[in-house]
């Protein structure tokens, strides 16, 4: 909201600077958003007289003025305003004036031949209007030479940000009270005597939906002419960044912004029968007056007559009554609405206004008579006319909330301790009725106001939030504790090793484009009502697509290799439809592995056990026992089927999934492969045993050494390696403590359909060295429990 | 007896002349192998007679000795020589480039926030968290935001067309805010906790992203007043920046979720075009700077929380973490922290090794 500090000393008498007014504006919550003078923006513009005006020799549209500028000699301008003429008073910009509108710094210059001095402004130029026909024309009496930016009465201009609680601030007046009770200065609420009516009302003013408005007030004035609006009430509206109209729509807009008070005028003569506010009925229409036409339901609170609506109530009136140049009789509207249900149909329509914001949070019940007296005080005095009695439809809300207040409270919540004549002092100040037993009356337009902490909030705030001391809280004995659950020291610790394995940790948006979430979707999605854009709509259902997105956008770019992770959730659903986030960590590579080099030579791609390693490598970190993990299938579509696999704590319980992407997939993705990628399913891990012991198992080294032998077997080529492996490792639990496979070989000597599987095993001898009949019964023992798997031994 | 000072010069002489190992070893053969003439000489004492051993024996052996250490010295040098020349054979040009290996990163995001909990511990306070896919009840009506109330416009909300199990709709939360609510029920009181996590607001621009990361603070107590916010919000801050300069103005704001509110902005300066914190706002060539918004929770919350407001008081903040990140370590794109761009990731990313603690500092510097 905008306001001129002229405005302000209307209703505020006070020696404060623009910056003391703009420090105590911030310090009592009422944010300076922005400080504009334009005093600043028209210096070197200074009120001229045209002495004459002479034709240019050498152009048909341009002519040659002499100008007095009240000191010195008259200067030569040469201007193209058609309203350019002898006698004329006008704005001249000097050399080395910046034109406000575009920008541009004057100087002397040569026009079509002719020096020219400076510049005569039109309107736009100066950024007071739109007019743009002709230059400035200031009355006969406009004193020369004088900077126009005095002549005007260019007055500093506050841009300030109101909180959705202090609708009470939303009127300069309101502003200057709180401005007052701060101490910077004398309070001066503006109020009219009223007007007695001369006639009664010409229309019926009623209303029939007493919850949406309980209380509409009205008269009719007669006999108006609907002119401009007088120049110091364009000047402050246009200081608001308000635009005049004309004086009917600029007196009910200066109305809103000094009083935060919206109002409407209708044209009378637009109406017929019964002014009453309404229920809209289901599809009933109106076209606003801002040209666009609205269809309401029963929920929403009209003003209509017989005829139809004429305007949504507290929102917007309508176009078809509205006041016009040539209207001459008009009916004066103010009226109180339920705040909730302006709320409800201005989201229906999704129609933002002054008046809303202003009804919406809550206008002061107790100022229908006292606004429509300044209303019609201010149209009788600008457009004459005659008024007609007041109808009083309904009632406003006037009961008075009343606050038992413990003026200790603002010290044990507000952290500073406030003389209780000081606290009463700003209270009384701010309105509020403090009675001797400390009962506090709220004012009724302070609607914000629920209890003794908003009490305290007005205290503090106009006392001063610097006043308020920092205290430490209290810290408990000693080094201070460990405060992270398991799972986030486990989160924390795997960040860091994926980080120190080479990974660059990536955060990635939770949505996705619909068709890339459904790609990895394993059930119904979330998709948002009303994204941002299409791209952003399904919410996340695994970490792959979006780090194989953003793998993408790394290759488009020229990156050779992307090797990336995110730890993040994935957005799921329970049975039942809730929602289910769980905690994962993916890991994509894409790319080249290794480039070309001088000793490897060709470059090299990822696989599928590159993928394995991440999967294993970061498990282990987990916590995961990774030794007693199998591998098994179904890691789902979205990889190749032949080249990836999950990792499972039990035959139901996967903990990852790991393996090269799907041709598919990639082409979806459109990023060449291959690429691989892992997701470990950090909900699934199991929880940390016991948490308690720092004391590592007892170390206890074998007395004698370990000793190996080498195993190969033929097997079916479709066994997997990994079934033999730990068939031969568990073949003797007591002595083999290690099976490690070193071969794996097909072709010549290999028979047709088989492979040859070379494992190393490891034996661990107890109390005494084995003899020869030992280790020939573990290798029977090793042999027999491969030739389960059919693998036989070979010669 | 043959003259062993004879023997002794020739047979030195032989091996000094001895070209290679080979040859060198023939010697050796040829005097102290088993059939050798040195040998054969020792050999000879045993038939001796203990005067005449006496008499002869350290000749032989001095001779013996003498050639023995002359063939281990030539072997020696033979042996070096072999060695230098294959040593010169395996020359490497070690200019040439060693494997790469890759390097990782930790995301700014995930490093501050590290950074925060590793402060916010020292202050005694846990880490909390709460869902993304959040109620309507969680999180606007417990918060003191009812339906109808003007402030929900004002926060951008994303809906599902999911209906919510306490209300309204399903939606991503707006703010961290929600977790204070959640943890109340949950724990009661008196807390410490901190909530940090991912937010949404339907809002895009270079400072403005639809998801965004915010930390929430919550002090639920006895005896809680505006005064300990105040100090906790300058304490973590001067942590955070790790400067004692850090000057705060408290502006009274409004929140419906607390009562009173406080916006808190924090003096800055700006050096080669980036602000940097420090100062008050109000010296020259510096300025004021919205943080946080932050106040003392709201009694109806603490209510709606399950708590008796007349025994139970706080305070509550929330901050924006990439903004903490940007202002910290110099970033100026928000987007850019969602794009996942390796080149970007190894900019501003940071060394696993970067683990914030309190004896070395909780921030990486450049």
């Amino acid at each position: 909201m905008k306001f001129s500090y002229d405005w302000l000393t209307h209703f505020l008498d006070t020696e404060a600077s623009v910056e003391e007014v703009s420090a105590r504006l911030n310090a009592i919550g009422i944010e300076v958003e922005g400080l504009d003078d334009p005093a600043d923006k028209l210096a070197g513009f200074r009120v001229a007289k045209v002495l004459t005006a002479a034709p240019h020799p050498d152009a048909d549209k341009l002519q040659v003025l002499s100008v007095d500028t009240g000191e010195g000699d008259p200067l030569q301008v040469v201007c193209g305003a058609p309203n350019a003429r002898a006698g004329m008073l006008g704005v001249l910009g000097l050399p080395g004036a910046t034109v406000p509108a575009n920008g541009m710094v004057l100087r002397k210059s040569a026009i079509r031949g002719v020096e020219s001095n400076g510049m005569m402004c039109s309107t736009r130029e100066l950024e007071l209007g739109d007019d743009h026909d002709g230059i400035i024309e200031l009355p006969a009496d406009a004193p020369v030479g004088t900077s126009f930016a005095d002549y005007a009465k260019a007055s500093p201009v506050f841009d300030v940000a109101i909180t959705p609680n202090r609708p009470d601030c939303m009127g300069v007046e309101g502003i200057a009270r709180d401005l007052a009770a701060a101490g910077l200065g004398t309070f001066k609420p503006h109020r009219e005597d009223a007007v007695a009516g001369n006639y009664p009302c010409p229309l019926e003013i009623r209303t029939d939906d007493t919850e949406g408005c309980p209380a509409f007030y009205g008269r009719a004035i007669k006999g108006v002419t609907n002119g401009p609006s007088p120049e110091w009430m364009q000047r402050r509206l246009i200081a608001a960044g308000q635009r005049p109209i004309s004086a009917l729509v600029d007196i009910t807009n200066y109305l809103m912004l000094a009083f935060g008070r919206p109002a409407h005028v209708y044209d009378l003569a637009k109406l017929s029968g019964p002014v009453v506010a309404r229920r809209a009925k289901d599809g009933e229409t109106v076209e606003a007056l801002n040209g666009k036409t609205y269809t309401l339901d029963a929920g929403m609170t009209v003003i209509a007559d017989d005829a139809g609506v004429h305007d949504i109530a507290g929102i917007m009136g309508g176009e078809h009554s509205s006041v016009q140049d040539g209207t001459t009789d008009v009916l004066l509207e103010i009226a109180y609405f339920n705040p909730e249900s302006i709320g409800v149909t201005g989201r229906k329509l999704g129609l933002a206004t002054d008046a809303r914001t202003r009804f919406e949070r809550g206008v002061d019940p107790a100022f229908l008579d006292a606004g429509l007296d300044i209303l019609t005080a201010l149209i009788l005095r600008i457009c004459g006319g005659e008024a007609s009695e007041v109808v009083r439809a309904g009632t406003a809300p006037s009961e008075p909330k009343r606050i038992a207040f413990d003026t200790g409270l603002t010290a044990r919540l507000g952290g500073v301790e406030v003389a209780e004549a000081e606290q009463r002092r700003i209270l009384e100040a701010l309105d509020f009725a403090v009675a001797d037993d400390w009962t506090v009356t709220v004012p009724l337009r302070r609607h914000d106001i629920e209890g003794p902490a908003d009490l305290v909030e007005e205290v503090v705030r106009i006392h001063g939030l610097d006043a308020v001391a920092s205290v430490p809280l209290a810290r408990a004995e000693g080094v201070a504790r460990p405060t992270a659950t398991p799972e986030q020291a486990r989160e924390r610790r795997l960040r860091r090793a994926a980080a120190a394995r080479g990974l660059n940790e990536a955060v990635t948006w939770s949505f996705l484009p619909v068709p890339e979430a459904e790609h990895f979707a394993d059930g119904q999605l979330w998709l948002l009502d009303n994204p941002i854009s299409e791209d952003m709509k399904a919410m996340r259902p695994s970490l792959i697509p979006g780090l194989l997105m953003a793998a993408k956008r790394n290759a488009d770019r020229g990156a050779a290799s992307a090797r990336l992770f995110e730890i993040g959730r994935r957005y799921l659903r329970r049975a039942d439809g809730g929602s289910d986030e769980r905690l994962a960590l993916g890991v994509l590579l894409a790319g080249d592995k290794t480039p070309r080099g001088w000793a490897s030579g060709k470059g090299a791609g990822f696989d599928a056990f590159d993928a394995k390693a991440e999967a294993e490598a970061l498990l282990a970190e987990a916590g995961a026992p990774v030794d007693r993990l199998q591998v098994m299938g179904e890691a789902g579509p979205q990889f190749h089927p032949g080249q990836s696999a999950t990792l499972r704590l039990g035959p139901k319980n996967v903990l990852a999934r790991f393996g090269a992407l799907h041709p598919a997939t990639l082409a979806a993705f459109d990023i060449d492969g291959p690429v691989v990628a892992v997701e470990i399913f950090l909900n699934a891990l199991p929880k940390k045993k016991g948490g308690g012991s720092f004391a590592r198992a007892q170390y206890a080294p074998p007395a004698l050494q370990s000793v190996t032998r080498d195993f190969a077997f033929l097997v079916p080529a479709d066994l997997p390696a990994g079934d033999l492996l730990r068939a031969v490792g568990g073949a003797d639990k007591v002595n083999i403590v290690d099976a490690r496979l070193f071969d794996v070989f097909t072709g010549a000597g290999v028979p047709e359909g088989q492979k040859s599987v070379a494992v190393e095993v490891t034996l661990q001898p107890g109390e005494s060295s084995y003899k020869d009949e030992d280790l020939k019964a573990i290798s029977d023992k090793v042999v027999a429990a491969a030739g389960k798997l059919g693998a036989t031994l070979r010669g | 007896m043959p003259d062993t000072a004879v023997i002794e010069q020739e047979a030195l002489a032989r091996i000094r002349a001895s070209e290679d190992a080979a040859a060198l070893e023939a010697l050796r053969v040829e005097y102290l192998g088993k059939q050798g003439s040195i040998s054969a000489l020792m050999k000879t004492l045993g038939a001796m007679t203990p005067e005449e051993r006496q008499q002869k024996a350290p000749a032989i052996q001095q001779l013996r000795g003498s050639v023995a250490d002359a063939i281990a010295a030539r072997k020696a040098a033979f042996d070096s020589a072999a060695l230098e020349e294959r040593l010169a054979s395996e020359t490497l040009d070690l200019t040439l480039p060693a494997p790469a290996t890759a390097r990782g990163s930790v995301h700014p995001v995930s490093q501050v926030m590290d950074e925060l909990s590793e402060i916010f511990a020292d202050l005694g306070f846990a880490v909390a968290t709460g869902p993304e896919i959040e109620d309507d009840w969680y999180n606007f009506t417990a918060l003191n935001m009812p339906e109808s109330h003007p402030a929900r416009a004002m926060h951008d909300t994303f809906y599902f067309p999911d209906p919510a199990p306490k209300g309204g709709r399903m939606l991503l939360r707006t703010h961290t805010s929600p977790v204070q609510v959640r943890t109340m029920l949950a724990d009661g009181a008196p807390l410490r906790i901190i909530a940090p996590g991912r937010v949404y607001r339907s809002d895009s621009d270079a400072t403005h992203t639809p998801m965004f990361h915010q930390i929430e603070g919550l002090v639920i107590d006895r005896d809680i007043h505006l005064g300990h916010l105040k100090w906790t919000l300058e304490t973590f801050l001067k942590a955070f920046f790790e400067t004692e300069d850090i000057v705060l103005r408290l502006r009274p704001s409004y929140f419906p979720f607390t009562e009173p509110s406080v916006e808190v902005d924090v003096g800055f300066e700006i050096v080669d075009g980036k602000r940097v914190l420090g100062g008050s706002g109000d010296a020259p060539g510096h300025g004021w700077m919205e943080l946080l918004g932050s106040g003392m929770v709201n009694r109806r919350v603490i209510e709606m929380s399950g708590l008796d407001p007349d025994e139970w008081q706080g305070f509550a903040f929330g901050v924006g973490v990439d903004r903490l990140a940007m202002l910290k370590y110099g970033m100026d794109d928000l987007r850019a922290f969602f794009d996942g761009d390796v080149r970007w990731l190894q900019h501003y990313g940071f060394s696993a090794f970067d683990q914030p603690t309190l004896s070395a500092g909780v921030g990486a510097r450049a």
